[in-house]
């Protein structure tokens, strides 16, 4: 296995064992509910509840994308770091979101994010929520981020920071 | 138009994640501006004290449903058919101000910019969204 591999497969170690508190550093994320549920290399899951205050129609019920914009946006963030090889400090450069059909009153909204490609400087990802499976999706997202060390700029991640350090970062 | 921003208001005070969000509205100049008085809970990045990308974006798609609701007639707010946020600076932990631009708004569909920006410079954009959205009352 090439050091590369093998530094991923620490990072994703860490993660894993830490995954509740990536959230938890993310004060808009933990208003919001968001729980991460499962991480894979390259690929991250996560769930958030229905809530009266989500909601953006309210003669329908229907939550408001804003709260599908930001779980789509924070999941890719996460994906991102399961894919490197030591841990990185992210900002999105642009997010596109497709709304493919409302969301249902008071389901829980499921959702999963993979990071398709990286370079040095941006990553590429995709993200889709959805109820059940795939097949039937309420959103879809294409996003890319910017990519910086943490070093130089802070992740404001404690469970990023500390798997940096474990892995001899420059932090 | 005064009536018709009364009107945006009441559909924000009873939308709950607008309040949620504590965003408002106002006229200035003939203009409508959004103002998103900042909250802890904004933050997405808190060591560089950086709003949450999901906060400015879903205050964007919330100015610009207003931004058509008050150029329109419609009754129910337009829906969402895709966005496009533009992440340009680092939004800090302060409030933050938008305004929409309705760059078309046909029998169907609206295709609508906002744009935010912190501080009193309102050209210098922090975060743009470009949003379509159906109008149609009849779904």
């Amino acid at each position: 296995m090439s050091t590369g591999e093998s530094q991923n497969e620490m990072l994703l170690e860490v993660m894993q064992a830490h995954a509740s508190r990536i959230m938890e550093s993310v004060p808009w994320a933990q208003a919001l509910g968001l729980r991460l549920t499962r991480l894979e290399k390259g690929r991250a899951f996560a769930k958030v509840a229905w809530r009266e205050d989500f909601v953006g129609d309210p003669d329908t019920g229907v939550i408001h994308g804003g709260v599908l914009t930001a779980l789509l946006d924070n999941l890719c963030g996460v994906c991102i770091n399961t894919a490197l090889t030591r841990p990185k400090s992210m900002a999105t450069l642009d997010l596109r979101i497709d709304y493919m059909r409302p969301a249902e009153k008071g389901r829980d909204i499921l959702a999963e994010a993979e990071c398709y490609h990286i370079t040095r400087n941006v990553a590429f990802t995709h993200a889709w929520a959805y109820h059940e499976s795939r097949d039937k999706v309420i959103a879809t997202a294409a996003g890319t981020f910017a990519l910086n060390d943490i070093s130089r700029w802070a992740s404001g991640n404690a469970a990023m920071e500390m798997a940096s350090k474990l892995l001899g970062g420059q932090s | 138009m005064k009536t018709r921003l009364s009107e945006v208001q009441t559909f924000l005070d009873r939308t709950p994640f607008a309040r949620f969000l504590g965003m408002r509205c106002e006229m200035k100049d003939g203009e409508l501006i959004a103002t998103l008085p900042f909250q802890d809970k904004f933050l997405g990045n808190v060591a560089i004290n950086a709003l949450h990308g999901g906060c400015t974006g879903a205050f964007l798609e919330l100015t610009a449903i207003a931004g058509v609701f008050l150029e329109s007639e419609m009754k129910q707010p337009p829906k969402p058919i895709n966005i496009t946020v533009d992440y340009l600076r680092s939004a800090k932990g302060e409030d933050l101000y938008a305004r929409a631009i309705v760059h078309k708004l046909g029998q169907r569909m609206a295709s609508v910019r906002a744009e935010a920006w912190q501080g009193d410079d309102p050209t210098k954009t922090v975060t743009a969204l470009q949003a379509h959205f159906l109008v149609s009352d009849a779904g």
